[in-house]
């Protein structure tokens, strides 16, 4: 099946959970946050929530920045 | 402020329940190095610095931004970059998952040019926000209305800008900013954006802001840890100032000798 992370297409081999996926891409574990289709996922439920086909993610974390 | 300072004025900034000494915010962006911004940091007493929230980057592996701003410094997400109340409200909700701050410094953008805030877009997130629980400090043009109606949304704060983001022209319409002040004696006013020089920082403080942030005035300077030191005495100074009253300007020389007894 295939999610798309940060607008990039990622193909799954099978069913995974969040915190899988998040392992698998190798990011930091603390101080990124996670949105699935336009809903932020709590760390908490992180491995609960189950991906499905065409689910579309927003992982972000901080840069340096003032305004814009 | 110098503890003697402090006391004498005897005031702190608080910002929804929040005590700071420093009236400076900082940007984290546009730096050299990250030793330059945390010089740069240090210098400037600020205790609290605004950073950005961006897509993690996937094709490698990314070390935090955050682990090289000193820890004690309280991090204020800010919605940089977003053009839609839409976009700013998830970028914030995001910030608050990842760092479990309900502070956010409200930034809706309404053309990429001026960088000028969409006060509409701003107000319509503010309200979704203040809802949600968060502490709103939204950017916005330096209107008087747009200030009632974002303190009337319960936005904890109001950061009317100087100038546009970036341009370091200084605060362009001081009546504004003194308007704001004198209709608004209970809001917490912190100029956002424009300061180009320590002079605009204290201009700021004089026309009676409560605190001033910014970022490229600083990181852009050659030395950005002397500037960061000429903005926090340029605050201390502008507060001071602000608090002591100006005297009334006159047209005419006011002799500051005895009028009389001169030799003849």
């Amino acid at each position: 099946m295939r999610v798309y992370v940060n607008g990039e297409a990622k193909e799954l081999s099978g069913s995974i959970s969040l915190a899988e996926l998040v392992t698998q891409l190798d990011l930091p574990a603390t101080r990124i946050a996670v949105e699935l289709n336009r809903a932020v996922v709590r760390r908490s439920d992180w491995s609960a929530t189950v991906l499905h086909d065409e689910d579309r993610l927003e992982i972000v974390h901080f840069v340096g920045g003032g305004s814009v | 402020m110098s503890t003697a300072i402090q006391a004498r004025s005897g005031e702190t900034l608080i910002i929804a329940n929040r005590e700071f000494t420093s009236r400076l915010i900082i940007g984290t962006g546009k730096y050299r190095s990250y030793d330059q911004m945390r010089e740069a940091h240090t210098a400037s007493g600020a205790e609290m610095v605004t950073v950005a929230v961006r897509r993690v980057p996937l094709d490698r592996s990314s070390e935090s931004f955050l682990d090289h701003l000193d820890p004690a410094l309280q991090i204020l997400p800010n919605t940089a970059g977003c053009y839609s109340a839409e976009d700013a409200v998830r970028t914030a909700r995001l910030a608050r998952e990842a760092l479990q701050t309900d502070l956010v410094k409200l930034e809706v953008i309404g053309d990429p040019t001026t960088l000028f805030p969409d006060n509409e877009q701003t107000l319509e997130a503010a309200r979704v926000l203040v809802k949600e629980g968060f502490v709103v400090l939204p950017y916005f043009n330096d209107d008087l209305i747009m200030a009632k109606k974002l303190l009337d949304a319960g936005c904890a704060a109001i950061m009317p800008l100087a100038a546009p983001i970036g341009s370091g022209l200084g605060v362009q319409n001081p009546a504004n900013l003194r308007i704001m002040r004198e209709q608004l004696p209970d809001a917490t006013i912190i100029v956002d954006a424009g300061v180009g020089t320590a002079s605009d920082a204290a201009v700021a403080m004089e026309l009676g802001a409560d605190a001033v942030l910014m970022n490229t005035a600083i990181a852009e300077a050659q030395d950005p840890a002397k500037m960061a030191t000429a903005m926090k005495l340029a605050i201390q100074a502008g507060r001071l100032a602000y608090l002591a009253g100006r005297m009334p300007k006159r047209l005419y020389a006011s002799a500051s000798s005895p009028l009389t007894g001169n030799i003849k």
